[in-house]
């Protein structure tokens, strides 16, 4: 709990930028945009339109669709610049569709009313309709709120830290402390935004001035604290220069992740920044652009998601080599070595299910696979593996489900599902006592786990690609099984465990 | 003195208000008499141009009213709204001095204003200036919306059947609240109302309409004696019609 709550600082820092910036851009683009709309009748149907269709599309998919975006236009793709992005969006539906029914919900003698005083329309507009229409408008600000505290935490697949990373890391490292922590935090911090635009509102209506002024005076002062841990660290510029270092959201990129950050600081005294939990694809776009100067990903993933090669049966070398040639010509992004070990997609099962089936490979499935229910991650059935897997083996299984990675192995050993697609290095599968089936028909080709660095690493910075080398080949499967074991199931975090791989190294 | 002359307000194919003249002399109140949907309000609305007319001019003093700026010609104008139309998010206080804050006076001479206004309308300054509207009765919020209509010192003032919604004691001491007002000020009012009572009580000219049409104009002693057609006469008719009525019930009630 209290190594949960020693990370509180950073990432509800993270959460309340995200979230006060894209409540202010939301309000600034929604209010103005909704008067407008009210006035010029057209644009009503256009606006809400637009704000209604963003609003249907899945949240996560909304932020995720943002990396690719943003560097299509050569501009930061990950971090706080797609986060922002993707919640001021998905704010305005409520404050924009509240604006238009406010103001148009004010009844038309106090319009008429207004002209007849003798009011100009800006008058009419700020004297009498905004005031009337004001505790509608402020109700759709706090839907909002409440929204985007939520959605903030799918920041962290992006790359902006935000309470989702308690979230994420918890879910996948088994760490059900974190996740409370980080959901606690999430529903304090909308309640009190929540809290504090309700008493604002009706200060402001009832004209009370004590409680206006401290609401103004805690929103104020949240403001200014977002707003200096933002300009901050833009103001201390290059001269801290930090390496950025990427994570994927399974058990073993949280460890690796860390042990590479140590690494640098230990070796070159640089400091080291890990960005947690990326997608898999976001990882590796914002390597390419940049954004992240290193992080550790798979020669076989690479090879078919990236570089779209099917799966062969080509061995490890010659897959790697392929890897590393083709990434440095065509991407731009360097392979600095090998750590030592595959993590590969393999099928695992229940050892007594094995045992009573007489399996040692996956071909002795097939008879069997009609009556059997297949567990994948969310990537699991879209990935070429699956493709190949198919091919190759020509089977049909009962079911198909696809679930959290960090869920799975837990559903497979109660029998909810029978095989699953597992990581070959993920520690529960001894833990759990699973088995893995043997890949006799080479569906699934070689994940050596490589360090990846940006372009911009290797000419810039030599001295940190020189430390990440000191890595190379230092990790073979079952040391990687074991740290991934000690995080899931002896719940140590992965700075923990990385930090004694590197101890034990010196 | 209001003028206007050949008047008129289509929308689409249908006529409002048919090429009206009319003129109220300074100081004069001339009542637009007439049932539901004959263009009245329509013609009231023209005036501070509420409505802009088809065809026609409105003359203020002489001068065509849509030679100003529209807010600038209705802060010269005094209007009672039929639905009163004080602002719910405003004080007694802010509803009042409006439109003397829309033309900038000092604060000083709006708070000095705003209580002779309530004075004048028969309400206690020291309670009423902090209140809101939805705190006062009916009668209340129109003697305000009186009140706010005289804000500005206005020379013309137009009323919407101000106290059509008022119970009839209320709206009988609202009348003669206004008959003593305007006795006191010197303004020159356009008065809607298809209340035939409140028409000979207030006006010093009625003019009739139907259809969008003047059917008669004159003193309410010219239309009682001198009604020009059937309409005229039917209208008039009526409240000797229910005096009669009221009569007898009692004439019959009453020991012989």
């Amino acid at each position: 709990m209290s190594e949960q709550l020693a990370l509180l600082p950073a990432y509800l820092t993270g959460h309340v930028q995200l979230t006060l910036v894209a409540l202010f851009l939301g309000t600034a683009i929604s209010v103005p945009l909704g008067i407008v709309a009210t006035r010029v009748r057209w644009l009503e149907q256009v606006v809400l339109g637009i704000a209604s269709i963003i609003q249907t599309v899945p949240s996560l998919a909304l932020l995720a669709i943002m990396v690719p975006l943003l560097a299509a236009l050569q501009v930061q793709s990950i971090g706080y610049l797609p986060a922002i992005i993707g919640l001021t969006l998905y704010s305005t539906l409520p404050i924009l569709r509240n604006t238009v029914i406010g103001i148009e919900g004010v009844d038309p003698a106090y319009t008429e009313a207004a002209r007849g005083v003798g009011m100009t329309e800006g008058q009419q507009l700020w004297r009498v309709e905004l005031p009337l229409a004001m505790p509608v408008i402020v109700a759709g600000l706090r839907t909002s709120s409440v929204w985007v505290v939520g959605m903030a935490t799918l920041s962290t697949p992006v790359g902006a830290s935000s309470l989702g990373n308690y979230i994420f890391a918890g879910l996948q490292t088994r760490n059900y402390t974190a996740v409370m922590v980080g959901c606690v935090a999430a529903a304090l911090l909308a309640q009190l935004l929540d809290g504090l635009v309700r008493v604002l509102e009706q200060g402001v209506r009832l004209r009370r001035r004590a409680p206006v002024a401290a609401a103004l005076s805690v929103l104020a002062a949240l403001y200014l604290f977002a707003g200096v841990t933002l300009v901050r660290p833009l103001l201390a510029g290059d001269a801290a220069r930090q390496v950025v270092v990427g994570c994927k959201t399974f058990t073993e990129q949280y460890i690796l992740s860390e042990i590479v950050s140590g690494q640098v600081t230990a070796e070159t005294g640089l400091d080291a920044t890990v960005i947690q939990s990326l997608g898999s694809t976001v990882a590796f776009d914002a390597l390419r652009s940049g954004d992240l100067d290193v992080y550790v990903d798979y020669s076989g993933t690479i090879w078919a998601t990236i570089l779209r090669r099917e799966a062969t049966t080509e061995n490890r070398s010659e897959v790697l080599s392929g890897v590393e040639r083709e990434l440095a010509a065509d991407y731009g992004v360097h392979v600095v070595g090998a750590l030592g070990f595959e993590n590969t997609y393999a099928l695992a099962m229940r050892s007594a299910d094995v045992r009573a089936l007489g399996l040692s490979r996956i071909s002795d499935l097939i008879p069997h696979a009609a009556r059997l229910v297949f567990g994948g991650d969310y990537e699991f059935f879209g990935r070429p593996e699956w493709v190949s897997l198919q091919e190759r083996y020509g089977f049909a299984f009962g079911e198909r489900r696809t679930m959290d990675p960090s869920l799975m192995y837990q559903a497979a050993a109660q029998g909810d599902v029978d095989v699953i697609s597992a990581f070959s290095t993920d520690g529960r599968i001894a833990a759990l006592d699973l088995t893995l089936l043997e890949d006799d028909r080479g569906a699934v080709p070689p994940y050596d786990a490589v360090i990846l660095v940006s372009d911009r690493l290797m000419r810039e910075q030599p001295e940190v690609v020189a430390a990440l080398r000191g890595l190379v080949g230092t990790i073979d499967a079952d040391r990687m099984r074991a740290m991934n074991l000690s995080v899931d199931a002896d719940g140590l975090t992965p700075r923990a465990v990385a930090e004694e791989f590197l101890a034990g190294r010196r | 003195m209001i003028e206007l002359d050949t008047l008129t307000k289509r929308y689409g194919d249908q006529i409002a208000v048919d090429r009206l003249s009319l003129r109220a002399e300074p100081g004069e109140l001339v009542v637009l008499l007439g049932t539901s949907g004959c263009g009245k309000t329509t013609t009231l609305k023209m005036i501070n141009r509420l409505v802009e007319p088809s065809d026609g001019r409105v003359l203020l003093d002489g001068a065509d009213v849509s030679s100003l700026p529209q807010h600038e010609l209705r802060r010269r104008i005094g209007y009672v709204f039929q639905k009163v139309g004080l602002f719910p998010h405003m004080t007694i206080f802010e509803n009042i001095g409006i439109t003397p804050t829309l033309l900038g006076w000092p604060a000083d001479r709006i708070r000095r204003r705003v209580d002779e206004l309530l004075d004048l309308v028969e309400l206690d300054p020291a309670g009423m200036r902090d209140r809101r509207p939805d705190e006062l009765s009916g009668g209340q919020q129109q003697r305000v919306g009186v009140a706010r209509a005289l804000a500005a010192e206005p020379t013309v003032m137009l009323l919407d059947e101000p106290f059509g919604a008022l119970d009839p004691l209320t709206r009988d001491r609202l009348q003669q609240s206004f008959s003593r007002i305007r006795s006191q000020l010197a303004v020159t009012a356009v008065f809607v109302t298809h209340d035939l009572t409140e028409a000979l009580l207030l006006g010093d000219r009625i003019v009739v309409m139907r259809d969008g049409h003047l059917v008669q104009e004159g003193t309410p002693h010219e239309l009682m004696v001198n009604p020009v057609d059937e309409f005229v006469e039917q209208m008039i008719g009526t409240p000797k019609r229910q005096a009669r009525l009221v009569d007898d019930l009692l004439g019959r009630g009453a020991p012989a």
